[in-house]
């Protein structure tokens, strides 16, 4: 909302020479949060003139420009070049004499053009930021202005005004006026106010009104108020006065014509928003109801609109005629030629226009403050202030034809216990002052330890009790309220899994990689290159190439290496820790809400619950480019899948968890490159190379990968059980192995450790050989095996006898053959 | 006169001496042990001879050769320490590098500031007893807005602009602030409640240097029995604190929230603000309204709580002077590093 300062002061006081800072300044204490400033930007020497003759000049170019001899109240008059010639000698108009700015930091200085110097402008509506006209220079006269020659033109047409916006929270509609603004700020500054609405009101009779509703949303019926007065005998071509423009054009509305502005400028200063039909277009009495299936509209703005069957309308004989609180129709669209308006102030259900206003997608300044709630009480208030302008400016004439509706709303009486507001806030506030404060911002109250308070009639949002304590805390001050550190009950500090997610997170930061936190939008096609998970898809995304929540988090890795690399930063590391998210069979079917009066029962909460989608922690990581980097005497070292092999045993260890690699394929990998991950006989998740061929169409040079899905891997975390570090000295043996070329490493290495019992403490694939010596689809493994003994020194022998049962138990099952060492 | 008398001896001795001093390194001193005290030596020899003198001779002459061939032996093994000790030197000297020339081999590492700050926010409040809850980021409307006191008309659910998830009758959203997390603590846990919600959140923002479709707020719950708004103002002080230095302070302005009432904005006096001290606006804060409590089957006549919350990246952003958002959300290396494993 944006409030010029002359309107707000016609209202409350506010200190001379204010700015809409200190405007803001006063605002903010009572919570309406600042915007910004708004002003005309012209500045300097902007002054009344009279044209005293003037010369048409044709020029070389086809133009005709006009020679003026201009009186600005000096002693000697001016010559000013003028391109337009809407003007006759005699007018007045405003003349911006050198020194002057005007918008869009255009500075006046007296210039040689056409052969003349010109010794100022002859401004237009547009060039001084007093609205869009732009046919020729603004005549004075046609505002129906006589001033003085010399006078101020930037006072003269409320141009040294300025405004100050502030944000208007949705629970302060009444905000969105400038009587709501000043009394609230009077409440600020505790200056005094005076309403706007306190005016004789006006309203009419005899025009046949109905206001049914057959089928009301909510239980709220759609229209609490209609009024209708009937204005005849009006100029409607009359301009619009300067002072009403420039506000208007302040407060950020265009001026239209007389009538519109006019209804325009009552709603900015009541809150009430109004409309005016052409009531010798109108068909017969006006009926307000809900709309008929397959009704249409022709709106204001020129579109036809299907009505719905929730749209509240006000109709005549012809038809409907405006859709109730948001826009009026064409056909009864007041022009230049009306004579007779009709004036409609009505009251609506906020719920009803919110809903056509979404439906529509037409959030007009009427829909706003309907949503918001508008007082009841003020239509007739409005209906009078536009009647009294209407006569001042458009010689318009109040008949007495016209209707009203207005039954007798249902009362408002909220009990308040006088220490309610005490407890809540921790101040300790008087029953004098609550109720002090209560009736400065308009409450009626009555009734002794309970307070009875009647909220006025423009505060619809004053429902509850906690309502009321709101406004004694902030009236009196939030600065008042003292501070105290509760004290919480022992907690049981972080959970394990939250413990172990920093851990992990601090281990591979330390281990070299970097953690990123990429978006979860994806599209569909990155969605399935690590695996066909059903993916949510967003109704509204940011980008409609990305309409996808991730499935997997590697794309967004991808990507985020992909940027690093076109930055220069061709080696790194990466990791994520984050949420996929896996839709549900529930996902897709509609969900029914418990009511939020009390608790809902566990079955719904069960139910709710059901709809949400899978969205298990993953950790996953990306390493491209170096492994090592090229150092004096060694070479790089590039990377591979030994990388994240290396980054998945090492995140586990942070877990005490040891994985098994298995050989396969994974999609988006590598085909020979790549393992699914097992953890106690469970994938996990899966590691290798990314696919070459996504690769290169991400610019990524060799890049090795893993996911894990973190969710399981914290549920299979087990508290640690130490056994006994045994210090009798350890007999290393080294192992090589001829089997088949299918025979997997790991699957070798578990035979063996079955094999060779509990001497064996530890074993490791140390090498694979395949070349001289080894036929033709085999290979050579050999393993680097330690062993112990938990009693004693073990001798060679021993362990030799071990490794022998272990090689014999390879050879029954796998077919192994030693190789000589 | 037997040979073996001290005149000898003393020159076998200084023999001996001159044979160690000959040695320039380790092995030619091994290769000289032989001759010096070993086989090929005179005072071997004179040992030898011994047995062939009188009988009243071969003590005296016994002692004297001992005497000899320990004061030789001492000599050489210091002789032998001194080169092996100058031989490893040697060695060791060969072995040097110039240190400066070399770098990592690994890469850098580092944390994300943003998950960084949010630990510091969960152990400034974990440290008054507080616990860290969690809950989904895509969420179902009614835990998101219904519970909260949101009325599905109102334009307060217009304020936070909402992914919807598809299709719209499921009425699933990408979380639009952490509070149904709040919701989910109060249907969960036992009163006394006091938790802190840190996580990512969601609204239909693009991109620029200030704005992010997807950010991370921390938001706060308390609920027990006679709790004001004193409490939280205490709380929300000795938070600022932890997070800007003993000089910060805290100021509330009245505002509006569908979930708090009496609602507060919160700024927050910045000591080490860039340009000097000044207020900054954190975020939001105020009594938990009863209606959320009531959804969650708490009592309002019983209990009462407060709840605030605020912006991560915003907050980083003006303590830490990080000046574009942007840099949160790429994943550039070089920003997470400048930050390490701290921030």
């Amino acid at each position: 909302m944006r409030v010029p300062l002359s309107w707000i002061s016609e209202f409350t006081e506010l200190p001379k020479g204010s700015k809409p800072e200190q405007l803001m300044a006063d605002l903010v204490k009572i919570g309406l949060e600042e915007e910004q400033e708004h002003f005309f930007e012209v500045t300097g020497p902007v002054v009344v003139g009279k044209v005293v003759e003037f010369v048409d000049e044709p020029q070389s170019n086809g133009k005709t420009i006009r020679w003026c001899q201009v009186d600005v109240g000096e002693s000697e008059h001016r010559g000013i070049v003028c391109g337009a010639s809407n003007f006759s000698e005699g007018d007045k108009v405003v003349v911006t004499l050198p020194g002057s700015v005007l918008p869009g930091n255009f500075a006046i200085a007296a210039r040689s053009t056409y052969g003349h110097t010109s010794d100022g402008m002859i401004a237009s509506v547009k060039e001084l930021g007093l609205g869009d006209d732009h046919e020729g220079i603004l005549v004075l006269s046609t505002l129906g202005l006589d001033p003085e020659i010399g006078e101020d033109a930037l006072k003269l047409l409320g141009l040294d005004d300025s405004a100050a916006e502030i944000n208007v929270t949705p629970d302060r509609g009444y905000c969105f006026s400038i009587r709501g603004v000043a009394r609230e700020y009077s409440h600020a500054t505790s200056t005094k106010f005076t309403d706007p609405a306190e005016i004789d009101s006006v309203s009419g009779s005899g025009f046949d009104l109905r206001v049914e509703d057959t089928s009301p949303i909510r239980g709220e019926a759609g229209c609490g108020r209609f009024e209708l007065v009937e204005l005849s005998g009006i100029d409607a071509s009359a301009p619009t006065p300067a002072w009403m423009m420039s506000r208007l054009k302040l407060a950020g509305m265009r001026s239209i014509s007389l009538v519109v502005d006019v209804t325009n400028y009552v709603m900015l200063e009541t809150g009430q928003p109004t409309h005016a039909y052409d009531l010798d277009l109108v068909t017969g009495g006006i009926t307000v109801r809900r709309a008929a299936k397959g009704e249409k509209l022709k709106t204001l703005d020129g579109q036809v609109r299907e009505l719905h069957e929730e749209d509240l309308l006000i109709t005549d004989e012809s038809g409907p005629i405006g859709i109730a609180g948001v826009m009026g129709g064409n056909s009864t669209e007041v022009s230049d030629n009306t004579t007779r308006v009709m004036i409609e102030a009505a009251n609506f259900d906020p719920v009803s226009i919110a809903r056509s206003a979404r439906r529509h997608k037409l959030p007009s300044e009427a829909s706003k403050r309907f949503e918001r709630g508008v007082d009841p009480l003020v239509a007739d208030k409005a209906i009078a202030k536009i009647a009294k302008l209407l006569a001042e400016y458009g010689s318009a004439e109040i008949t007495g034809f016209g209707a009203s509706y207005f039954p007798e709303p249902a009362e408002m009486k909220i009990e308040l216990p006088v220490g309610f507001a005490s407890q809540l806030v921790g101040v300790d506030y008087s029953p004098e002052l609550q109720k002090q404060i209560l009736e400065q911002i308009g409450c009626v109250v009555s009734g002794g330890e309970t307070m009875l308070v009647n909220p006025p009639s423009w505060r619809p949002d004053l429902r509850h009790k906690t309502d009321l304590v709101e406004e004694i805390a902030r009236i009196d001050g939030y600065h008042k309220i003292s501070s105290r550190l509760p004290v919480a009950p022992p907690g049981s500090g972080l959970t394990q899994n939250q413990q172990l997610r920093r851990k992990l997170a601090d281990f591979l930061a330390a281990n070299g990689m970097v953690e990123t936190l990429n978006y979860p939008f994806l599209s569909s096609e990155e969605n399935q290159l690590f695996g066909e998970r059903r993916a949510v898809r967003l109704e509204n995304p940011i980008q409609e190439d990305f309409p996808e929540m991730r499935t997997s988090l590697i794309p967004g890795l991808m990507q985020a290496a992909a940027r690093n690399v076109s930055r220069g930063l061709v080696s790194g590391n990466l990791y994520e820790l984050g949420n996929v998210f896996w839709a549900v069979s529930d996902s897709n079917s509609t969900a029914s809400f418990p009511d939020t009066a009390s608790r809902p029962q566990q079955e719904q909460l069960d139910a709710l619950n059901s709809h949400i989608p899978n969205q298990p922690e993953m950790l996953a990581g990306l390493s491209f480019g170096d492994r090592q980097p090229m150092l004096p005497g060694e070479s790089s070292q590039p990377i591979d899948f030994k990388m994240a092999i290396d980054q998945v045993s090492s995140a586990l260890r942070v877990l005490s968890l040891s994985p098994n690699l298995v050989n396969a394929e994974n999609p988006g990998l590598h085909p020979g490159r790549s393992a699914d991950v097992l953890v106690q006989g469970e994938k996990v998740g899966f590691v290798g190379e990314l696919h070459p061929d996504i690769a290169s169409e991400y610019h990524l040079p060799r890049v090795s990968l893993f996911e894990l899905n973190l969710k399981m891997l914290l549920e299979m975390v087990e508290p640690v059980t130490a056994s006994a570090v045994y210090t009798f000295p350890a007999a290393t043996q080294d192992l090589s192995l001829v089997v088949d070329d299918s025979l997997e490493a790991e699957t070798l290495r578990q035979t063996l450790v079955e094999g060779a019992g509990e001497l064996l403490e530890s074993i490791r694939t140390i090498d694979v050989y395949q070349g001289q010596g080894i036929p033709e689809g085999k290979k050579s493994l050999t393993f680097s095996m330690i062993y112990r003994a938990q009693d004693r020194t073990l001798t060679q022998e021993e362990a030799s006898e071990s490794r022998d049962t272990a090689v014999a138990l390879a050879t029954s099952k796998h077919g192994a053959e030693l190789r000589g060492v | 006169m037997s040979e073996i008398n001290p005149d000898k001896i003393a020159q076998l001795i200084a023999e001996a001496e001159g044979l160690l001093n000959s040695a320039e390194d380790i092995e030619q001193l091994k290769s000289l042990r032989s001759q010096i005290i070993g086989d090929d030596s005179e005072l071997t020899k004179l040992n030898a001879s011994i047995k062939d003198l009188p009988n009243d001779q071969k003590a005296e002459a016994g002692k004297l050769v001992g005497q000899a061939k320990g004061k030789i032996s001492s000599r050489y093994a210091e002789v032998e320490a001194k080169l092996a000790a100058e031989f490893k030197n040697q060695q060791l000297k060969k072995e040097s590098v110039d240190m400066s020339a070399y770098a990592n081999l690994t890469q850098q590492g580092a944390r994300h500031p943003l998950t960084l700050m949010m630990e510091q926010v969960s152990d400034a409040f974990v440290g008054m007893g507080w616990e860290i809850a969690e809950g989904p980021e895509l969420e179902s409307e009614w835990f998101n807005f219904d519970a909260l006191n949101f009325d599905q008309d109102h334009p307060a659910r217009a304020m936070q602009d909402t992914f919807f998830v598809s299709p719209l009758d499921a009425k699933l959203v990408l979380r639009t602030h952490t509070s149904p997390v709040q919701v989910r603590s109060m249907l969960e846990r036992d009163i006394p409640i006091y938790v802190l919600c840190p996580g990512r959140v969601f609204r239909t923002d693009e991109l620029d240097s200030t704005h992010t479709p997807v950010f991370h707020q921390v938001e706060g719950l308390a609920i027990d029995k006679g709790l004001t708004m004193a409490d939280l103002k205490g709380t929300l002080e000795h938070f600022a604190r932890k997070m800007f230095g003993e000089e910060a302070e805290i100021r509330l302005r009245p505002s509006y929230f569908p979930f708090t009432e009496p609602s507060a904005e919160l700024d927050v006096w910045h000591p080490q603000a860039k340009g000097g001290p000044r207020w900054v606006e954190w975020g939001g804060c105020g009594m938990v309204n009863p209606n959320v409590l009531r959804a969650s089957g708490i009592d309002p006549e019983e209990y009462s709580g407060f709840a605030f919350g605020m912006g991560i990246e915003r907050t980083l952003m003006f303590r830490n002077g990080v000046l574009d958002m942007r840099d949160m959300v790429e994943g550039d290396m070089r920003f997470a590093r400048q930050f390490g494993v701290r921030v």
